[in-house]
Protein backbone atom coordinates (compact mmCIF):
# COMPACT_ATOMS: atom_id res chain seq x y z
CA UNK A 1 0.00 0.00 0.00
CA UNK A 2 1.27 3.58 -0.74
CA UNK A 3 1.62 5.73 1.52
CA UNK A 4 -0.11 9.14 1.13
CA UNK A 5 1.30 11.64 3.95
CA UNK A 6 -0.79 14.79 4.34
CA UNK A 7 0.19 16.28 7.64
CA UNK A 8 3.38 18.38 6.59
CA UNK A 9 2.64 20.43 9.52
CA UNK A 10 3.40 17.76 11.48
CA UNK A 11 6.52 17.64 10.09
CA UNK A 12 8.43 16.52 6.83
CA UNK A 13 10.76 14.24 5.55
CA UNK A 14 13.97 15.77 5.30
CA UNK A 15 14.98 15.96 1.73
CA UNK A 16 17.86 13.74 0.45
CA UNK A 17 19.85 16.69 -0.15
CA UNK A 18 20.10 17.57 2.99
CA UNK A 19 20.78 14.34 4.59
CA UNK A 20 23.75 14.40 2.21
CA UNK A 21 24.87 17.61 3.48
CA UNK A 22 24.42 16.15 7.56
CA UNK A 23 26.11 13.09 7.22
CA UNK A 24 29.77 14.02 7.09
CA UNK A 25 29.58 16.02 10.42
CA UNK A 26 28.58 13.01 11.94
CA UNK A 27 31.51 11.08 11.33
CA UNK A 28 34.48 13.12 8.84
CA UNK A 29 34.40 16.40 10.29
CA UNK A 30 33.01 15.71 13.98
CA UNK A 31 34.89 18.58 15.92
CA UNK A 32 33.48 20.64 18.19
CA UNK A 33 32.92 23.66 16.71
CA UNK A 34 34.90 25.78 19.40
CA UNK A 35 37.86 23.80 19.24
CA UNK A 36 40.77 25.67 17.78
CA UNK A 37 42.62 22.62 15.20
CA UNK A 38 41.53 21.86 11.95
CA UNK A 39 38.59 19.61 12.68
CA UNK A 40 36.86 21.99 15.10
CA UNK A 41 37.75 24.93 12.16
CA UNK A 42 36.05 23.01 9.85
CA UNK A 43 33.34 22.24 12.23
CA UNK A 44 32.86 26.02 12.92
CA UNK A 45 33.04 26.68 8.99
CA UNK A 46 30.23 24.60 8.34
CA UNK A 47 28.06 26.02 11.29
CA UNK A 48 28.75 29.36 9.61
CA UNK A 49 27.30 29.11 6.18
CA UNK A 50 24.46 27.20 7.78
CA UNK A 51 24.10 30.79 9.83
CA UNK A 52 24.29 32.48 6.36
CA UNK A 53 21.79 30.42 4.69
CA UNK A 54 19.15 30.68 7.28
CA UNK A 55 19.55 34.28 7.68
CA UNK A 56 19.43 34.80 3.97
CA UNK A 57 16.21 32.95 4.03
CA UNK A 58 14.40 35.69 5.96
CA UNK A 59 16.41 38.26 5.13
CA UNK A 60 18.56 38.86 8.27
CA UNK A 61 22.38 39.45 9.05
CA UNK A 62 24.14 36.02 10.09
CA UNK A 63 24.79 37.55 13.71
CA UNK A 64 20.76 37.80 14.18
CA UNK A 65 20.18 33.90 13.66
CA UNK A 66 20.97 31.96 17.10
CA UNK A 67 20.51 28.27 16.82
CA UNK A 68 18.55 26.44 19.40
CA UNK A 69 17.38 22.61 20.12
CA UNK A 70 13.95 23.48 18.22
CA UNK A 71 11.20 25.79 17.44
CA UNK A 72 9.61 25.54 21.22
CA UNK A 73 12.90 26.45 22.36
CA UNK A 74 12.87 29.44 20.45
CA UNK A 75 9.58 30.39 22.07
CA UNK A 76 10.44 29.68 25.47
CA UNK A 77 13.77 31.84 25.25
CA UNK A 78 12.25 34.94 23.82
CA UNK A 79 9.04 35.61 25.78
CA UNK A 80 11.42 34.32 29.51
CA UNK A 81 14.42 36.14 27.97
CA UNK A 82 12.52 39.43 27.04
CA UNK A 83 10.96 39.33 30.13
CA UNK A 84 14.15 38.38 32.41
CA UNK A 85 15.44 41.75 30.38
CA UNK A 86 12.39 43.69 30.45
CA UNK A 87 11.06 43.03 34.31
CA UNK A 88 12.24 46.40 35.53
CA UNK A 89 9.62 48.41 32.93
CA UNK A 90 6.87 46.11 32.71
CA UNK A 91 5.08 42.91 33.46
CA UNK A 92 2.80 42.83 31.02
CA UNK A 93 3.11 40.51 27.78
CA UNK A 94 0.51 40.54 24.49
CA UNK A 95 -0.04 37.30 22.87
CA UNK A 96 -2.94 35.44 20.84
CA UNK A 97 -5.33 32.75 21.88
CA UNK A 98 -4.16 30.81 18.73
CA UNK A 99 -0.36 30.32 19.26
CA UNK A 100 1.49 27.31 19.42
CA UNK A 101 1.22 25.56 23.19
CA UNK A 102 5.11 26.50 23.17
CA UNK A 103 3.95 30.04 23.66
CA UNK A 104 0.44 29.63 25.80
CA UNK A 105 2.22 27.36 27.80
CA UNK A 106 5.39 29.39 28.24
CA UNK A 107 3.04 32.56 29.11
CA UNK A 108 1.00 30.49 31.20
CA UNK A 109 4.26 29.60 33.69
CA UNK A 110 5.01 33.79 33.29
CA UNK A 111 1.79 34.66 34.75
CA UNK A 112 2.63 32.47 38.20
CA UNK A 113 5.82 34.31 38.35
CA UNK A 114 3.96 37.52 38.47
CA UNK A 115 3.66 37.87 34.81
CA UNK A 116 0.26 39.63 33.50
CA UNK A 117 -0.74 38.09 29.79
CA UNK A 118 -3.57 39.65 27.68
CA UNK A 119 -4.79 37.16 24.84
CA UNK A 120 -6.20 38.75 22.19
CA UNK A 121 -8.95 37.14 20.04
CA UNK A 122 -8.47 36.61 16.44
CA UNK A 123 -12.48 37.35 14.58
CA UNK A 124 -14.41 34.58 12.65
CA UNK A 125 -11.56 33.75 10.15
CA UNK A 126 -8.30 33.79 12.56
CA UNK A 127 -7.39 37.12 11.93
CA UNK A 128 -6.10 39.18 14.76
CA UNK A 129 -6.79 42.84 14.42
CA UNK A 130 -3.84 45.46 14.25
CA UNK A 131 -6.66 47.91 16.25
CA UNK A 132 -7.80 44.89 19.49
CA UNK A 133 -3.53 44.84 19.74
CA UNK A 134 -3.35 49.17 19.76
CA UNK A 135 -5.92 48.52 22.78
CA UNK A 136 -4.83 46.19 24.30
CA UNK A 137 -0.94 48.22 24.95
CA UNK A 138 -0.24 49.69 27.99
CA UNK A 139 2.81 51.57 29.72
CA UNK A 140 3.63 48.13 31.17
CA UNK A 141 3.88 46.05 27.99
CA UNK A 142 7.16 45.03 27.56
CA UNK A 143 6.39 42.29 24.42
CA UNK A 144 3.71 41.53 21.76
CA UNK A 145 3.87 37.92 20.30
CA UNK A 146 1.40 36.79 17.30
CA UNK A 147 2.71 34.01 15.31
CA UNK A 148 3.10 34.68 11.54
CA UNK A 149 0.58 31.64 10.46
CA UNK A 150 -1.06 29.20 12.79
CA UNK A 151 -0.31 25.63 13.00
CA UNK A 152 -4.18 24.56 12.64
CA UNK A 153 -5.81 26.45 9.85
CA UNK A 154 -2.82 27.72 8.66
CA UNK A 155 -4.17 31.76 8.41
CA UNK A 156 -1.27 34.11 8.42
CA UNK A 157 -1.38 36.99 10.43
CA UNK A 158 -0.95 40.90 9.31
CA UNK A 159 2.28 40.56 11.26
CA UNK A 160 3.65 44.05 9.70
CA UNK A 161 0.72 45.88 10.26
CA UNK A 162 0.93 44.47 14.25
CA UNK A 163 4.61 44.90 14.47
CA UNK A 164 3.65 48.31 13.10
CA UNK A 165 1.71 48.77 16.17
CA UNK A 166 4.10 47.55 19.10
CA UNK A 167 6.95 49.69 17.05
CA UNK A 168 5.07 52.85 17.91
CA UNK A 169 4.24 52.31 21.24
CA UNK A 170 8.14 51.06 21.75
CA UNK A 171 7.26 47.90 22.34
CA UNK A 172 9.26 44.62 21.36
CA UNK A 173 8.24 42.30 18.83
CA UNK A 174 7.52 38.02 18.41
CA UNK A 175 6.35 36.42 15.90
CA UNK A 176 6.42 32.12 15.88
CA UNK A 177 7.48 31.60 12.02
CA UNK A 178 7.80 27.66 12.44
CA UNK A 179 4.54 27.42 10.43
CA UNK A 180 5.60 30.03 7.96
CA UNK A 181 9.23 29.53 6.94
CA UNK A 182 9.26 28.17 3.87
CA UNK A 183 5.55 28.55 2.93
CA UNK A 184 5.44 32.25 2.73
CA UNK A 185 8.23 35.19 2.29
CA UNK A 186 9.91 36.39 5.10
CA UNK A 187 11.64 39.64 5.19
CA UNK A 188 12.69 40.74 8.64
CA UNK A 189 13.64 43.98 7.49
CA UNK A 190 10.55 44.66 5.47
CA UNK A 191 7.89 43.51 8.70
CA UNK A 192 9.67 45.70 11.16
CA UNK A 193 10.14 42.64 13.51
CA UNK A 194 12.47 42.22 16.75
CA UNK A 195 12.42 38.36 16.87
CA UNK A 196 11.25 34.92 14.75
CA UNK A 197 11.34 31.99 15.86
CA UNK A 198 11.66 29.03 13.40
CA UNK A 199 12.42 25.19 13.23
CA UNK A 200 14.07 23.14 10.71
CA UNK A 201 11.46 19.82 10.74
CA UNK A 202 8.78 21.84 9.09
CA UNK A 203 11.04 22.60 6.15
CA UNK A 204 12.33 19.77 5.17
CA UNK A 205 15.68 19.51 7.83
CA UNK A 206 16.12 17.56 10.60
CA UNK A 207 14.04 17.65 13.63
CA UNK A 208 15.56 18.79 16.81
CA UNK A 209 17.20 22.02 15.56
CA UNK A 210 15.84 25.64 15.73
CA UNK A 211 16.41 29.21 15.52
CA UNK A 212 15.57 32.71 17.16
CA UNK A 213 16.23 35.83 14.94
CA UNK A 214 17.49 38.29 17.12
CA UNK A 215 16.98 41.84 15.44
CA UNK A 216 20.70 43.36 16.90
CA UNK A 217 19.97 45.71 19.36
CA UNK A 218 16.70 43.96 20.61
CA UNK A 219 17.24 43.21 24.04
CA UNK A 220 16.62 39.79 25.37
CA UNK A 221 18.50 38.06 28.25
CA UNK A 222 19.80 34.37 27.88
CA UNK A 223 17.77 31.29 28.41
CA UNK A 224 20.27 28.55 28.26
CA UNK A 225 23.36 29.82 30.69
CA UNK A 226 26.50 27.74 30.25
CA UNK A 227 29.62 28.09 27.11
CA UNK A 228 30.14 30.85 24.98
CA UNK A 229 28.61 29.38 22.00
CA UNK A 230 26.44 31.44 19.59
CA UNK A 231 28.09 34.52 20.69
CA UNK A 232 27.60 33.78 24.37
CA UNK A 233 23.81 34.02 23.55
CA UNK A 234 22.97 30.09 23.99
CA UNK A 235 25.16 28.11 25.89
CA UNK A 236 25.36 24.25 24.59
CA UNK A 237 27.80 22.24 21.94
CA UNK A 238 26.11 23.09 18.60
CA UNK A 239 23.71 20.01 17.28
CA UNK A 240 26.06 20.23 13.70
CA UNK A 241 24.42 17.70 11.38
CA UNK A 242 21.55 19.56 12.96
CA UNK A 243 22.06 22.94 12.13
CA UNK A 244 24.13 21.80 8.83
CA UNK A 245 20.72 20.26 7.70
CA UNK A 246 18.79 23.35 8.80
CA UNK A 247 20.84 25.48 6.67
CA UNK A 248 21.07 23.13 3.69
CA UNK A 249 17.25 23.19 4.07
CA UNK A 250 16.81 26.87 3.88
CA UNK A 251 18.72 27.57 1.06
CA UNK A 252 16.65 24.87 -0.94
CA UNK A 253 13.86 26.54 0.47
CA UNK A 254 14.98 29.99 -0.95
CA UNK A 255 15.41 28.66 -4.45
CA UNK A 256 12.25 26.67 -4.23
CA UNK A 257 10.07 29.01 -2.72
CA UNK A 258 7.74 30.24 -5.17
CA UNK A 259 7.61 26.81 -6.72
CA UNK A 260 6.47 25.16 -3.44
CA UNK A 261 3.76 27.77 -2.79
CA UNK A 262 2.53 27.51 -6.57
CA UNK A 263 2.59 23.87 -6.11
CA UNK A 264 1.23 23.59 -2.40
CA UNK A 265 -1.96 25.62 -3.26
CA UNK A 266 -3.00 24.39 -6.34
CA UNK A 267 -2.88 20.40 -4.60
CA UNK A 268 -4.38 22.05 -1.74
CA UNK A 269 -6.93 24.03 -3.96
CA UNK A 270 -8.21 21.18 -5.60
CA UNK A 271 -8.40 19.44 -2.45
CA UNK A 272 -11.22 20.85 -1.23
CA UNK A 273 -13.25 21.62 -4.34
CA UNK A 274 -12.77 17.95 -4.63
CA UNK A 275 -14.29 17.63 -1.18
CA UNK A 276 -17.30 20.24 -1.45
CA UNK A 277 -18.14 18.45 -5.01
CA UNK A 278 -18.13 14.89 -3.57
CA UNK A 279 -18.48 15.45 0.24
CA UNK A 280 -21.95 17.03 1.83
CA UNK A 281 -22.04 19.39 5.09
CA UNK A 282 -18.36 20.51 5.29
CA UNK A 283 -16.94 23.40 6.37
CA UNK A 284 -13.20 24.96 5.92
CA UNK A 285 -12.77 26.52 9.37
CA UNK A 286 -10.23 30.02 8.53
CA UNK A 287 -10.04 32.19 5.40
CA UNK A 288 -9.11 30.65 2.61
CA UNK A 289 -7.06 33.53 1.52
CA UNK A 290 -4.15 34.86 3.25
CA UNK A 291 -3.51 31.21 4.44
CA UNK A 292 -0.39 28.55 4.42
CA UNK A 293 -0.24 27.51 1.04
CA UNK A 294 -0.60 23.39 1.94
CA UNK A 295 -3.09 23.54 4.39
CA UNK A 296 -6.66 22.79 4.80
CA UNK A 297 -8.60 22.80 7.90
CA UNK A 298 -12.58 20.80 7.36
CA UNK A 299 -15.15 20.02 9.47
CA UNK A 300 -17.12 16.95 8.63
CA UNK A 301 -20.36 17.21 10.54
CA UNK A 302 -21.93 14.06 12.46
CA UNK A 303 -19.01 12.47 12.96
CA UNK A 304 -16.06 12.12 14.78
CA UNK A 305 -12.14 13.37 13.67
CA UNK A 306 -10.60 10.25 15.31
CA UNK A 307 -12.37 8.03 13.67
CA UNK A 308 -11.75 9.67 10.21
CA UNK A 309 -7.92 9.31 11.18
CA UNK A 310 -7.61 5.73 11.69
CA UNK A 311 -10.25 4.83 8.70
CA UNK A 312 -7.67 6.70 6.37
CA UNK A 313 -4.28 5.94 7.79
CA UNK A 314 -5.70 2.02 7.43
CA UNK A 315 -6.14 3.24 3.55
CA UNK A 316 -2.43 4.93 4.45
CA UNK A 317 -3.31 8.14 4.28
CA UNK A 318 -1.79 10.36 6.70
CA UNK A 319 -3.55 13.34 8.27
CA UNK A 320 -3.91 14.82 11.67
CA UNK A 321 -7.48 15.93 13.62
CA UNK A 322 -7.77 19.72 13.78
CA UNK A 323 -9.27 19.22 17.37
CA UNK A 324 -7.06 16.74 19.89
CA UNK A 325 -9.43 13.84 19.97
CA UNK A 326 -12.27 14.76 21.96
CA UNK A 327 -13.12 11.83 24.01
CA UNK A 328 -9.62 11.96 25.14
CA UNK A 329 -8.57 13.68 28.34
CA UNK A 330 -7.03 16.73 25.98
CA UNK A 331 -9.67 19.63 25.65
CA UNK A 332 -10.40 20.39 22.00
CA UNK A 333 -8.80 22.77 20.00
CA UNK A 334 -8.56 26.42 21.65
CA UNK A 335 -7.79 27.33 17.56
CA UNK A 336 -11.33 26.20 16.23
CA UNK A 337 -12.57 27.37 19.73
CA UNK A 338 -11.63 31.13 19.67
CA UNK A 339 -12.82 31.11 15.47
CA UNK A 340 -16.44 30.08 16.95
CA UNK A 341 -16.25 26.75 15.53
CA UNK A 342 -19.52 25.25 16.98
CA UNK A 343 -18.07 22.05 19.43
CA UNK A 344 -19.91 19.41 17.32
CA UNK A 345 -18.14 20.80 14.09
CA UNK A 346 -14.99 20.90 15.99
CA UNK A 347 -15.15 17.49 16.39
CA UNK A 348 -15.17 16.21 13.00
CA UNK A 349 -12.25 17.94 12.23
CA UNK A 350 -9.08 16.94 10.25
CA UNK A 351 -6.46 19.08 9.10
CA UNK A 352 -5.05 18.12 5.79
CA UNK A 353 -1.48 19.75 4.80
CA UNK A 354 0.34 19.15 1.42
CA UNK A 355 3.90 19.57 0.45
CA UNK A 356 6.46 19.22 -2.03
CA UNK A 357 6.00 15.13 -2.33
CA UNK A 358 2.38 15.54 -2.60
CA UNK A 359 0.99 15.10 -6.45
CA UNK A 360 -1.87 15.38 -8.19
CA UNK A 361 -2.54 11.79 -8.21
CA UNK A 362 -2.67 11.70 -4.36
CA UNK A 363 -5.45 14.51 -4.14
CA UNK A 364 -7.31 11.99 -6.15
CA UNK A 365 -6.82 8.90 -4.17
CA UNK A 366 -7.36 10.74 -0.99
CA UNK A 367 -11.12 12.21 -1.94
CA UNK A 368 -11.87 8.54 -3.23
CA UNK A 369 -10.89 6.92 -0.05
CA UNK A 370 -12.13 10.20 1.81
CA UNK A 371 -15.77 10.08 1.10
CA UNK A 372 -16.31 6.05 1.71
CA UNK A 373 -14.83 6.72 4.77
CA UNK A 374 -17.04 9.59 5.54
CA UNK A 375 -19.93 8.10 4.27
CA UNK A 376 -19.58 5.18 6.22
CA UNK A 377 -19.27 6.71 9.41
CA UNK A 378 -21.92 8.72 9.01
CA UNK A 379 -24.27 5.51 8.01
CA UNK A 380 -22.95 4.45 11.46
CA UNK A 381 -23.64 7.81 13.53
CA UNK A 382 -26.88 8.39 15.78
CA UNK A 383 -26.53 11.89 14.78
CA UNK A 384 -27.90 13.22 11.28
CA UNK A 385 -28.19 17.29 12.38
CA UNK A 386 -31.74 16.96 12.51
CA UNK A 387 -31.66 17.19 16.15
CA UNK A 388 -30.80 20.90 16.31
CA UNK A 389 -27.52 20.29 17.81
CA UNK B 1 1.21 0.64 14.54
CA UNK B 2 -1.84 1.19 15.47
CA UNK B 3 -3.42 3.15 18.17
CA UNK B 4 -5.22 0.42 20.10
CA UNK B 5 -4.79 -3.31 20.18
CA UNK B 6 -5.88 -5.38 17.79
CA UNK B 7 -9.00 -6.35 19.21
CA UNK B 8 -9.74 -3.05 19.37
CA UNK B 9 -8.97 -2.18 15.85
CA UNK B 10 -10.67 -4.87 14.67
CA UNK B 11 -13.75 -3.52 16.63
CA UNK B 12 -13.51 -0.68 15.08
CA UNK B 13 -12.78 -1.40 11.14
CA UNK B 14 -15.03 -4.32 10.97
CA UNK B 15 -17.42 -3.45 13.72
CA UNK B 16 -20.68 -5.84 14.84
CA UNK B 17 -24.33 -4.58 15.19
CA UNK B 18 -23.95 -1.71 13.44
CA UNK B 19 -27.73 -0.01 12.90
CA UNK B 20 -30.72 0.46 14.51
CA UNK B 21 -33.56 -2.52 15.42
CA UNK B 22 -37.00 -1.68 14.05
CA UNK B 23 -39.78 -1.20 16.69
CA UNK B 24 -36.82 -2.34 19.43
CA UNK B 25 -38.01 -3.02 22.56
CA UNK B 26 -35.97 -0.69 24.09
CA UNK B 27 -33.81 1.96 23.17
CA UNK B 28 -31.36 4.13 25.08
CA UNK B 29 -28.77 7.06 23.85
CA UNK B 30 -26.18 8.48 25.76
CA UNK B 31 -23.68 11.52 25.69
CA UNK B 32 -23.89 14.27 22.84
CA UNK B 33 -21.92 15.68 19.98
CA UNK B 34 -21.45 18.23 22.15
CA UNK B 35 -19.20 15.87 24.55
CA UNK B 36 -17.45 14.52 21.73
CA UNK B 37 -19.67 11.08 21.54
CA UNK B 38 -22.87 9.82 21.79
CA UNK B 39 -24.16 5.99 21.61
CA UNK B 40 -27.49 4.75 20.62
CA UNK B 41 -28.60 1.69 21.63
CA UNK B 42 -31.67 -0.49 20.34
CA UNK B 43 -32.20 -3.83 22.05
CA UNK B 44 -34.86 -6.75 20.88
CA UNK B 45 -36.03 -8.80 24.07
CA UNK B 46 -37.81 -12.37 24.36
CA UNK B 47 -40.42 -13.21 26.64
CA UNK B 48 -37.90 -15.30 28.83
CA UNK B 49 -36.22 -11.24 29.05
CA UNK B 50 -33.25 -12.57 26.93
CA UNK B 51 -31.64 -10.18 24.85
CA UNK B 52 -31.75 -11.70 21.56
CA UNK B 53 -30.92 -8.85 19.44
CA UNK B 54 -28.74 -5.61 19.92
CA UNK B 55 -27.36 -2.98 17.62
CA UNK B 56 -25.81 0.22 18.23
CA UNK B 57 -24.82 3.91 16.33
CA UNK B 58 -22.28 6.05 17.66
CA UNK B 59 -21.09 9.02 17.10
CA UNK B 60 -17.44 9.03 18.46
CA UNK B 61 -13.90 8.03 18.05
CA UNK B 62 -11.89 4.39 17.27
CA UNK B 63 -12.38 3.32 20.77
CA UNK B 64 -16.26 4.45 21.09
CA UNK B 65 -16.95 2.33 18.28
CA UNK B 66 -15.33 -0.36 18.85
CA UNK B 67 -16.80 -0.53 22.75
CA UNK B 68 -19.97 -0.33 21.39
CA UNK B 69 -19.54 -3.08 18.55
CA UNK B 70 -18.17 -5.48 21.70
CA UNK B 71 -20.87 -3.85 23.97
CA UNK B 72 -23.22 -5.16 22.11
CA UNK B 73 -21.72 -8.42 20.85
CA UNK B 74 -21.70 -9.11 24.64
CA UNK B 75 -25.18 -8.57 25.74
CA UNK B 76 -27.09 -10.30 22.88
CA UNK B 77 -27.86 -13.59 24.58
CA UNK B 78 -27.66 -12.41 27.96
CA UNK B 79 -30.86 -12.22 30.03
CA UNK B 80 -32.11 -8.55 31.84
CA UNK B 81 -30.85 -9.11 34.37
CA UNK B 82 -27.04 -10.12 33.41
CA UNK B 83 -26.88 -7.23 30.83
CA UNK B 84 -27.77 -4.67 33.82
CA UNK B 85 -24.74 -6.65 35.67
CA UNK B 86 -22.27 -5.82 32.53
CA UNK B 87 -19.85 -3.10 33.98
CA UNK B 88 -17.54 -0.85 31.35
CA UNK B 89 -14.92 -2.95 33.31
CA UNK B 90 -15.41 -6.06 31.66
CA UNK B 91 -15.96 -4.42 28.44
CA UNK B 92 -11.99 -3.09 28.66
CA UNK B 93 -11.30 -6.42 29.86
CA UNK B 94 -13.48 -7.97 27.15
CA UNK B 95 -11.17 -5.77 24.07
CA UNK B 96 -8.06 -6.65 26.15
CA UNK B 97 -7.67 -3.15 27.55
CA UNK B 98 -8.65 0.52 26.24
CA UNK B 99 -5.61 3.71 26.92
CA UNK B 100 -7.06 5.62 29.98
CA UNK B 101 -7.95 8.45 28.69
CA UNK B 102 -10.85 5.67 26.79
CA UNK B 103 -11.80 4.30 29.23
CA UNK B 104 -14.13 6.29 29.17
CA UNK B 105 -15.49 5.36 25.89
CA UNK B 106 -16.81 2.01 28.15
CA UNK B 107 -18.79 3.97 30.65
CA UNK B 108 -20.84 5.23 27.83
CA UNK B 109 -21.56 1.91 26.28
CA UNK B 110 -22.35 0.70 29.86
CA UNK B 111 -24.38 3.39 30.27
CA UNK B 112 -26.19 3.43 26.71
CA UNK B 113 -27.05 -0.87 27.66
CA UNK B 114 -28.94 0.97 30.92
CA UNK B 115 -30.86 3.39 29.42
CA UNK B 116 -32.08 1.00 26.45
CA UNK B 117 -32.76 -1.16 29.32
CA UNK B 118 -34.45 1.40 31.16
CA UNK B 119 -36.22 2.26 28.03
CA UNK B 120 -37.67 -1.62 28.06
CA UNK B 121 -38.55 -1.92 31.92
CA UNK B 122 -40.62 1.48 31.32
CA UNK B 123 -42.65 0.09 27.83
CA UNK B 124 -42.99 -3.28 29.43
CA UNK B 125 -44.03 -2.18 33.22
CA UNK B 126 -40.61 -4.62 34.83
CA UNK B 127 -38.72 -3.98 37.65
CA UNK B 128 -34.58 -4.67 38.34
CA UNK B 129 -32.58 -4.39 40.97
CA UNK B 130 -30.08 -3.18 38.44
CA UNK B 131 -31.70 -0.20 37.73
CA UNK B 132 -31.91 1.14 41.05
CA UNK B 133 -31.51 4.61 41.34
CA UNK B 134 -30.33 4.90 37.26
CA UNK B 135 -31.02 8.01 35.41
CA UNK B 136 -31.14 7.48 31.84
CA UNK B 137 -31.20 11.88 31.43
CA UNK B 138 -28.14 12.19 34.17
CA UNK B 139 -25.57 14.55 32.58
CA UNK B 140 -22.41 12.70 30.95
CA UNK B 141 -19.63 13.01 33.07
CA UNK B 142 -17.30 15.63 31.36
CA UNK B 143 -14.12 14.82 32.99
CA UNK B 144 -13.27 11.45 30.79
CA UNK B 145 -10.68 10.35 32.24
CA UNK B 146 -10.98 10.91 36.02
CA UNK B 147 -13.70 7.80 36.32
CA UNK B 148 -13.50 3.98 36.65
CA UNK B 149 -9.89 3.78 35.28
CA UNK B 150 -7.97 0.57 35.99
C1 LIG C 1 3.50 27.30 15.33
C2 LIG C 1 4.49 26.38 15.96
N1 LIG C 1 5.32 26.84 16.90
C3 LIG C 1 6.24 26.05 17.48
C4 LIG C 1 6.35 24.72 17.14
C5 LIG C 1 7.36 23.87 17.85
O1 LIG C 1 8.46 23.58 17.05
P1 LIG C 1 9.41 22.36 17.43
O2 LIG C 1 8.65 21.13 17.08
O3 LIG C 1 10.64 22.52 16.60
O4 LIG C 1 9.69 22.46 18.87
C6 LIG C 1 5.50 24.19 16.17
C7 LIG C 1 5.61 22.77 15.78
O5 LIG C 1 4.72 21.96 15.93
C8 LIG C 1 4.53 25.03 15.57
O6 LIG C 1 3.69 24.57 14.66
Amino acid sequence: MKQIYLDYSATTPVKEDVVKEMIPYYTEVYGNPSSLYSVGLEAKQGLELARERVAKLINAQPAEIRFTSCGTEADNWVLEGVADALKNKGNHIITSKIEHHAILHTCEHLEKNGFEVTYLDVDSEGFVSPEALEAAIKDTTILVSIMMVNNEIGTIQPIKELAAVAKAHGVLFHTDAVQALGNVPIDVKDLGVDFISMSAHKIYGPKGVGALYIRKGARINNYMHGGGQEARKRAGTENMAGIVGFGKAAELSMNNLDAHIEHCSTLRNKLWEKIQAEIPHVQVNGSMDKRHPGNLNVSFDYIEGEAILLLLDAHGICVSTGSACSSGSLAPSQVLEALGVPVTKMNGTIRFTVGDFTTDEDIDNVVEVLSKVVARLREMSPVTGKEGW
Amino acid sequence: MALYNETVMEHFMNPHNVGEIENPDGKGTYGSPVCGDMMQITIKVDEEEKIVDAKFKTFGCGSAIASSSMATDMIIGMSVEEALDLSNKKIVDELGGLPPAKIHCSVLAEHAIKSAIYDYATKYGKTYAGLEGFDPDAEEDHHHDDIEEE
